[in-house]
């Protein structure tokens, strides 16, 4: 098999990656700031069990979740999630990536000085129009630099759907130098990730400089 | 008219007594200046009225409207949409001015009144920029804060409580963050204000303006009214030996 053949082969799986890193990306964010709230209740018990889920999620590894949510059902209660893949891969991994994210939200929101929320108490604005306009737009350029290196993460992890033997790019670059007992798949592999992620942080980064307008 | 109304407000944090028995009103159009040393509850006090610390006990009213009544020694608060009416009643300037960083100067001084007042766009926009020109600052609308000196971001705050068109305005020791360059473009501010006839409640440190600029002056210590009456009388002539002694450097 030449090398341009084995290209062309992973390139198959690309579409697939990135589903699953535009799809996680799409859950992950808006759970994540849903258990960055939880997380910082008046109520206890709901802070408690907020604090537990970040814990289990951040505590134990990705490929472990990737396979309780894919065959987890089937062993407590008898019956597959879905046929297709991806939905157990976009499950545990934006469950997982929730977790970071809420920790990332919550410093971020923590961070916010009681002065901007005052000054938007006096000004009678309600606690959601204080959060949506006052408080989230300014939060979310402090943590974006924190944010682009989970998403570089996220791209990296794809590879990891390889556990349920998803035809994504890496999967299908493992299968290739297993028949063809090459190492090249996994150079390609790493020139796809490394270009994949060259553009993403050319992206955050246009997105930082945008939100530079002030101070 | 009473604008403001306050009857024997009380406050504590854990065992601290912050505000013991506090009672003031405030007229149309009065100035009113409270001085004090640092813990001595003038901002506590502040804050109570603008409803950022809800209070233990006492009456709140601002022109006849109740937004706490006293209860057998409890402070009960009205619902919170009639808080939120209330609440437009009156203005607050901060220390920290704490303008909206990711607004520009235009945006932070109408937003509240288009969003949460629902007055008409043209309306606000027309009477933003009249109060930027009345604060000097004319040609900064489209500027954001980081840009602007502590005395322009100062202006700014108080143009944008006084968009609201707020009955009462607040003033948390506006000038303590400033130099004494900046403060003086301040005071000079509040100034004009008073000459507009702008009911006011000021905490300061600046004695001399606090004598100037007002028409009743309360001296304030340990979460108690030591003194008040005539700023002159209060300020160049104190009775009270706690007050002479706060205002003996002053002297």
């Amino acid at each position: 098999m030449t090398i341009t053949a084995m290209i062309l082969k992973m390139s198959e799986g690309l579409g697939r990656t990135f589903s699953i890193f535009a799809l996680t990306l799409v859950f992950s964010l808006p759970l994540g700031l849903i258990i960055a709230l939880l997380r910082m209740s008046k109520i206890k018990p709901i802070r408690y069990i907020a604090q537990v889920y970040i814990s289990i999620m951040r505590g134990t590894p990705l490929m472990l979740q990737l396979l309780v949510v894919a065959y987890g059902p089937f062993y407590l209660f008898g019956f597959s999630v879905a046929r297709n893949k991806l939905i157990p891969i976009i499950i545990a991994f934006s469950l997982n990536y929730a977790a970071y994210y809420a920790e990332i939200y919550r410093g971020g929101i923590e961070a916010m000085p009681v002065g901007q929320y005052e000054a938007a108490s006096v000004l009678g604005y309600s606690k959601m129009q204080t959060f949506m306009r006052i408080i989230l737009p300014q939060v979310v350029k402090h943590i974006l630099p924190s944010i682009t290196n989970e998403v570089i993460t996220l791209v990296k992890d794809t590879s990891f759907a390889f556990t349920l033997a998803y035809q994504e790019m890496f999967s299908i670059g493992k299968q290739i130098a297993n028949s063809q007992t090459s190492f090249m798949p996994f150079v390609i592999a790493g020139v796809f990730y490394y270009v994949f992620n060259m553009l993403v942080a050319f992206l955050m980064n246009r997105l930082e400089n945008r939100l530079n307008y002030y101070r | 008219m009473k604008i403001l109304e306050i009857n024997h407000m009380r406050k504590h944090f854990g065992d601290l007594e912050v505000l013991n028995d506090i009672s003031l009103s405030v007229e149309e159009g009065q100035v009113v200046s409270i001085i004090g040393p640092s813990g001595s509850g003038k901002s506590t006090l502040l804050r109570c009225a603008t409803l950022l610390e809800t209070m233990d006990g006492g009456d709140l009213a601002y022109l006849g409207k109740y937004a706490a009544r006293d209860v057998s020694g409890k402070a009960v608060y009205a619902s919170s949409a009639e808080l939120r009416s209330i609440k437009s009643s009156f203005g607050l300037v901060f220390q920290n001015f704490n303008l909206f960083p990711h607004y520009s100067v235009l945006k932070n001084i109408t937003e509240a009144p288009i969003l949460i007042q629902k007055r008409p766009k043209d309306e606000v926009y027309a009477h933003a920029r009249e109060l930027l020109k009345q604060m000097g600052l004319a040609d900064r609308e489209d500027a954001y804060p980081y840009q602007l000196s502590g005395g322009q971001q100062q202006r700014v705050s108080i143009a944008r409580a006084l968009a609201m068109q707020p009955k009462i305005l607040f003033f948390d020791e506006p000038t303590s963050a400033l130099d004494p360059e900046l403060t003086g473009e301040i005071l000079k501010v509040i100034r004009d204000l008073a000459a507009q006839h702008m009911t006011m409640v000021i905490v300061t440190h600046e004695m001399a303006f606090a004598r100037d600029v007002s028409d009743h002056v309360i001296f304030m210590d340990g979460g108690v009214i030591v003194e008040q009456g005539n700023p002159f009388n209060i300020i160049n002539n104190p009775q009270q030996e706690r007050t002479i002694q706060f205002l003996s450097r002053f002297n």
